[in-house]
């Protein structure tokens, strides 16, 4: 692979580029689905390739291919210099990368089971397992479960010197029942509505228990259907923590994107209301709101060596102390604010640039029990496992539906509520939070489906958090 | 390897029952602008091979894109292996008959070999237009060619190329954008001077938006918003798996007028006026299916599963590529919304109070059997008082069901417009004005 990219460079190289760097990825994916008994789908999917990205002057290019070999690497890399020395037609400002990057290096997750070592019979097995009980409920009209594994082989190297490899397992998995009548459908699911999904090994899926818990699972999309509406007002709300990991992924971690900030996303995926002006001088959320940027804890789903322009993993503030401290970063984003880049730059495969993207993006623990929080709250709904989400192209005005919802009255936890959703506006409703639980409670979550960028690029990012409260929360869409 | 000589090797060395091979290639070139620059700039080869082995009523999926050919034996050897595994399926009836399909060109030469010169050149139109105007333009162009070839053991064997592009751009004042898009398979159908003119236009009215409070509101759709209320319906249930599974908004509607007399929705993949594909992905013809017929609910769109899973029905060739993720179920990628024949002029004048809308962003469903969608306005929001535009307002959410919605439709657009679509075909919408629309919140 070394002599492989030493070649695409030097090609580079000899053709005047600043900077050039190769990503040759290797991608295998195995998922297994069950549905009402049946196996739904089940299969294999490789994709092997490289992409090869060039600066000339201030004008990027990169282009990629399928077709590994000598031959299509000088074409590709001749391409990518041709559509950079195109791009300067229409020229960017000065691109600064700061420092160079020369790291060398290998990755590997750790893992203890090697998801591609388990069999497609065990695999099905746990599904059928789970699907059989989910069915025993005569109200449940779909029941539906999932495993996934992914193992990325990656290989990088630049212009400045950079050579790393890096294997990246990710592993995961749901189950869900749906029950419907004349006039609803409700999807209960465990442990998360978009699936559990980590970078980690088979142990992550066998540690949660589908099971064990399909039975609850089936028990409570039926009561669900004749559950009351959630009522339309404003009051307090309590989020479980796999509703606040979206919470927090939309309307924390996208905003911090500094890409967004400079309107390099506007098109599309829109631009950001936290400006450059705001950082260390706005009050994103109220003192007990700690929120941080890692690509090191283990598991999540935003965990690496380094990002996809060689930079190594990181820790950074987002948010301390309620005030705003901190973006997400690429080299020629963070140079414009004379910083160094905090690793985030990352792409979906060997056929796309990288982007700056989240990796994990979590809610730090705080001191309440949540036993303490709900005894605590007289008049209030709990909400959890996301079922809608919909937020605005800056990142203020966000709507959530959630599968499930508890009304609070007293310090109790009272009746079932369906159809629950909140609305609000970021900094408010992050001003408004007067409660977190402790770390007892905190769990690192995976969104594995985060779309950005053009063409569409959809990656895993990781949330943690434990339960939260928040004040005055309009509620309600329905009733 | 050409889509020929990949067939031959996987359906002659396959082992399984039945085997079908699904192939798709594409180049394809995007360029990205941003602050009235080319910032981002790419182009992509590849090709996905998808084989699906069937023993018995056993079905085995495997995907790759390595077209050597010991690997593209691996890779039908994989989708046998997996195919054993599972236990039967009684309801998977097998892989559809051969069928002749219609021969359909939609490729343009000139699309297929764009340069990166040729691209940058319309893009750099749009950024000096918007540069001259004192404004930012950000957006893209793409070009694409692709090819699509099935073939199965029982003899069929379709193969179809194409082209696509593609422009869009959010053009940014101080305090207002515009919103424009074109979509299409030849070259012209995309005039960067026109789309530039179009968000521009919209730039200029939305200066200085006001605060808005949220209600009931007779609204004025541009393609774009009409566009989403189309896709939001095909992705919540216009396809039969779905309605068999009782998540569809179709559920309990299925001969009803459930919407004005004026709406009229087909789905139409062989017309030349979209971006035309004459077989689906297990290479079944095109039926042309009208799914709405003067508000009437007729039918959802049907693949081979589906159809056998109901007495006398057949694939009505909507078939998505098969995946090892799970069924996704037959889609309609060809929509058309018929136009009427009002224009936005006229539809703006008939308005006492209501609200212009360019288009809706980030649109979720919030209760799929109903449809209702909640969402933002996005590029172009303002108020109709009296039969004009009165001034600009901040973009609002809404929470509406999107049935509901069309139901209440007083007037639809005489010129439609072909927009690419997230489900991955494209749909030809026109202006609607709709007598009630909820929102729900406003925003700063």
């Amino acid at each position: 692979m070394k002599e492989l990219i030493e070649y695409a460079l030097n090609i580079a190289k000899l053709k005047w580029a600043r900077y050039a760097d190769i990503r040759i990825i290797d991608r295998r994916e195995q998922v297994v689905s069950v549905k009402n008994g049946n196996v739904d789908g089940i299969g294999d999917q490789y994709s092997q390739g490289f992409g090869v990205r060039v600066l000339i002057n201030n004008s990027w290019g990169f282009a990629s291919s399928a077709y590994l070999n000598k031959s299509e690497i000088e074409r590709v890399t001749a391409l990518a210099v041709q559509i950079a020395k195109a791009s300067g037609v229409v020229p960017s400002e000065r691109v600064d990368l700061g420092d160079a990057v020369k790291t060398i290096g290998k990755y590997t997750t750790p893992i203890r089971v090697d998801p591609f070592s388990v069999s497609l019979e065990e695999k099905l097995g746990l599904l059928f397992r789970a699907d059989a009980i989910m069915r025993r409920n005569t109200g449940v009209k779909v029941v539906e479960s999932n495993v996934i594994a992914i193992r990325h082989h990656k290989f990088f190297g630049n212009t400045e010197g950079a050579f790393l490899e890096q294997v990246i397992y990710e592993c995961g998995g749901a189950i869900a029942a749906t029950a419907v009548n004349d006039t609803e459908i409700q999807v209960r699911s465990y442990p998360n509505s978009f699936r559990y999904q980590g970078t980690a090994g088979w142990e992550y899926v066998t540690e949660v228990d589908f099971a064990g818990n399909a039975e609850r699972v089936a028990q409570e999309s039926v009561e669900l259907l004749a559950a009351e509406v959630c009522p339309s007002k404003t009051t307090t709300l309590i989020l479980g923590s796999s509703q606040l990991a979206l919470q927090i992924h939309e309307s924390c971690g996208h905003p911090t994107e500094l890409d967004r900030v400079f309107g390099t996303e506007a098109a599309f995926a829109g631009r950001s209301f936290l400006t450059t002006d705001k950082r260390d001088n706005f009050k994103y959320g109220s003192d007990i709101v700690n929120l941080t940027a890692d690509s090191v804890r283990r598991t999540g789903l935003g965990t690496f060596g380094w990002d996809d322009e060689g930079v190594p993993a990181s820790a950074t503030a987002l948010v301390k102390d309620g005030q705003f401290v901190g973006y997400l970063m690429s080299r020629e984003t963070a140079s414009r604010l004379g910083l160094k880049s905090n690793g985030c730059m990352r792409a979906e495969g060997w056929n796309r640039i990288p982007l700056i993207r989240m990796t994990n993006v979590s809610l730090e623990a705080g001191t309440w029990e949540v036993e303490d929080i709900i005894a605590d709250t007289d008049d209030g709904i709990l909400m959890d496992t996301n079922r809608s989400w919909s937020i605005d192209d800056v990142r203020l005005n966000f709507q959530f539906g959630t599968e499930v919802g508890y009304e609070i009255k007293n310090g109790k936890r009272g009746r079932l509520l369906k159809n629950c959703t909140y609305a609000g506006i970021t900094p408010d409703f992050w001003n408004s939070c007067d409660a977190i639980a402790t770390s007892k409670y905190w769990t690192l979550w995976g969104t594995p489906n985060c779309g950005k960028g053009e063409p569409m690029q959809t990656m895993g990012t990781g949330h943690g958090a434990s339960p939260a409260r928040f004040r005055n929360v309009r509620v309600g869409i329905f009733k | 390897m050409n889509f020929r000589e990949i067939a031959d090797l996987v359906l002659n060395s396959s082992k399984a029952d039945e085997t079908e091979v699904l192939a798709m290639e594409q180049d394809e070139s995007l360029t990205r602008f941003a602050n009235n620059s080319i910032h981002q700039n790419v182009t992509e080869r590849n090709i996905q091979i998808t084989v699906r082995s069937v023993i018995g009523t056993k079905i085995g999926i495997a995907v790759g894109n390595d077209v050597r050919p010991d690997n593209v034996r691996d890779l039908t050897t994989r989708a046998y292996e997996v195919a054993r595994l599972q236990p039967d399926n009684p309801e998977f009836k097998g892989l559809p008959a051969p069928q002749a399909t219609p021969a359909i060109s939609s490729f343009d030469l000139d699309v297929a070999v764009c340069e990166p010169e040729t691209r940058a050149t319309r893009v750099a139109v749009i950024c000096r237009k918007a540069a001259s105007a004192g404004c930012v333009a950000a957006g893209s162009l793409t070009t694409s060619s692709f090819t699509i070839g099935v073939a199965n053991t029982k003899g069929v064997f379709a193969e179809h190329r194409s082209t696509l592009i593609d422009a869009s751009t959010v053009i940014m004042g101080s305090n207002s954008s515009g919103w424009a898009q074109n979509s299409g398979w030849r070259l012209n159908s995309i005039n960067p001077e026109l789309i530039a003119d179009e968000a521009l236009l919209k730039v200029r009215r939305g200066i200085d938006p006001v605060d808005f409070e949220p209600g009931d509101f007779t609204v004025i759709l541009d393609p774009y918003a009409t566009a989403d209320l189309l896709e939001m319906l095909a992705f919540d249930g216009m396809g039969a798996l779905a309605v068999q599974e009782g998540r569809s908004w179709m559920n309990g509607r299925i001969g009803q007028r459930v919407m004005a007399e004026t709406i009229n929705i087909i789905d139409d993949g062989l017309n030349m006026n979209g971006i035309p594909l004459p077989f689906d992905f297990e290479g079944v013809a095109k039926k042309v299916v009208p799914i709405v017929a003067s508000g009437v609910v007729l039918t959802p769109v049907f693949d081979t599963f589906t159809a056998g899973r109901e007495q006398g029905k057949q694939s009505t060739g909507h078939a998505t590529p098969p995946s090892p993720q799970g069924r996704f179920g037959p889609a309609p990628l060809n929509l058309f919304l018929k136009p009427g024949n009002a224009t936005l002029d006229e539809m703006i004048r008939s308005t006492k109070l209501g609200l212009y809308i360019t288009r809706f962003w980030y649109t979720r469903t919030v209760h799929p059997r109903d449809a209702v969608v909640t969402g933002m306005t996005r590029d172009g929001t303002f108020l109709i008082r009296n039969g004009e535009i009165a001034h600009p307002i901040k973009s609002l959410r809404f929470t509406q069901s999107y049935v509901e919605a069309l139901k209440n439709t007083e007037a639809i657009g005489a010129t439609p417009r072909v927009l690419r679509t997230a489900l991955g075909g494209a749909t030809s919408v026109p202006a609607l004005k709709l007598g009630h629309f909820r929102f729900t919140s406003s925003t700063r």
